[in-house]
């Protein structure tokens, strides 16, 4: 879990993912001016979060590093609860708070 | 008179689409400013009245609730990243330059994953893409801007500033750029400097958490805590199954990689969704 990449590394990331974050917010402000985005750019652009963040975090869910790779009923349930409280109340913070809970409940219920 | 009723009614519901939704990173796009006036009431008279001292106010204002989400979200990073073996200043430059949660968070959670370098990065431009899109919007808004003022507004434009600015913007459309800006600056200011002080507390409060507690699922919660909001249509919803059935069936793939295609099937997804449902509307 922890990260072995080297300090130059890191700093790389940092730098460039800000520049490159930068230049994707001063876009149409500043280079590209009044140009119309084609449609279907625009609407790939509207489901990145909603298709980035998931693919980020499925395999997570699925196979946890702390436990070796293998499901683990604690963090599935916790991660149910998570989206279960975010669906329905659409407030980020409840829905961590329902994961952290479930979670530390669980893993002290189970241990 | 059905026809002006329904497209005030459009109106009033994209300008309220933002406050219902406040943690949603993904503001539906604003149209261009039309010419059609808004309905002259006391709010707009009151908006129009302020100077840009006023207006700085008004934008400080209308932020601050935000900062209950910004401020807990900021300081879980803080803890996450230094628990991942980051540095302060690390952790800092992430809050400072890159300025951006969901990028900040997904970059540490591939670099734990010992992603290459170029995956991380990649991975992290495409979360923020979607602000091309709320640069796109803006712009007709502060065409007139200078050079200066647009790239300070570039530096801080995030979800939150863009969804309170653009919705003030729609609603009173004759501000003139001056207010505009002076709305825009106290949002970020009160948006992005707690962002970098919370994020510091959360960095100095991580590096005194013994190892052991069962923070490696803060960030798989935290990114879940985000998308849930986000699922409001179908096309948000199909993109998302899509995302995670191919990331599952690509995660063999060396880490990062399965990502990389999956993340783009789903936005695919969402789009051609998306086109079909408007198609069988109208």
């Amino acid at each position: 879990m922890r990260v072995q990449a080297s300090d130059l590394q890191i700093w790389t990331i940092i730098v460039v993912l800000g520049i490159g974050t930068y230049l994707i917010r001063w876009s149409f402000l500043g280079a590209l001016g009044d140009r119309d985005l084609p449609g279907w750019m625009l609407r790939m652009l509207r489901y990145t979060p909603v298709a980035v963040l998931p693919a980020l975090v499925a395999p997570l869910v699925m196979w946890p590093a702390a436990t070796g790779g293998n499901p683990d009923p604690a963090r599935l349930a916790a991660a149910t609860a998570t989206v279960a409280v975010g669906v329905m109340t659409k407030n980020v913070m409840l829905a961590i708070l329902a994961g952290g809970i479930t979670l530390f409940g669980l893993l002290y219920l189970l241990s | 008179m059905g026809r002006p009723c329904l497209a005030l009614r459009v109106v009033q519901a994209r300008c309220r689409e933002p406050l219902q939704d406040e943690s949603s990173m993904s503001p539906s796009p604003a149209p261009r400013p039309s010419a059609r006036q808004a309905p002259a009431d006391e709010a707009t008279e009151r908006a129009l009245a302020r100077s840009p001292r006023a207006a700085f106010r008004h934008g400080i204002v209308q932020s601050l609730p935000f900062l209950v989400v910004i401020i807990p979200f900021a300081i879980l990073f803080g803890v996450v990243a230094t628990e991942a073996g980051l540095d302060i200043a690390q952790v800092m430059g992430f809050s400072i330059l890159v300025l951006a949660g969901a990028s900040q968070f997904t970059a540490v959670q591939l670099l734990s994953d010992n992603a290459p370098t170029i995956i991380v990065i990649l991975s992290g431009l495409a979360v923020n893409l979607r602000m091309a899109m709320y640069s796109a919007s803006l712009l007709p808004w502060l065409r007139d801007a200078s050079g200066t003022q647009k790239a300070w507004v570039a530096y801080t434009l995030i979800d939150q500033s863009y969804a309170l600015s653009i919705q003030h913007y729609e609603r009173h459309p004759r501000l003139s750029v001056t207010q505009r800006l002076a709305y825009f600056a106290g949002t970020a200011l009160v948006l992005c400097l707690p962002w970098m002080i919370a994020t510091w507390v959360g960095a100095t409060v991580g590096q005194a958490i013994p190892d052991g507690i069962a923070l490696d699922f803060a960030m798989p919660i935290t990114f879940l805590a985000m998308i849930a909001p986000m699922l409001r249509t179908t096309a948000h919803l199909a993109a998302c199954f899509v995302a995670i059935v191919a990331a599952l069936a690509l995660a063999g793939l060396p880490s990062g990689l399965g990502l990389l295609i999956a993340a783009p099937l789903g936005m695919a997804t969402g789009a051609l969704v998306e086109a079909r449902m408007e198609r069988r509307g109208a």
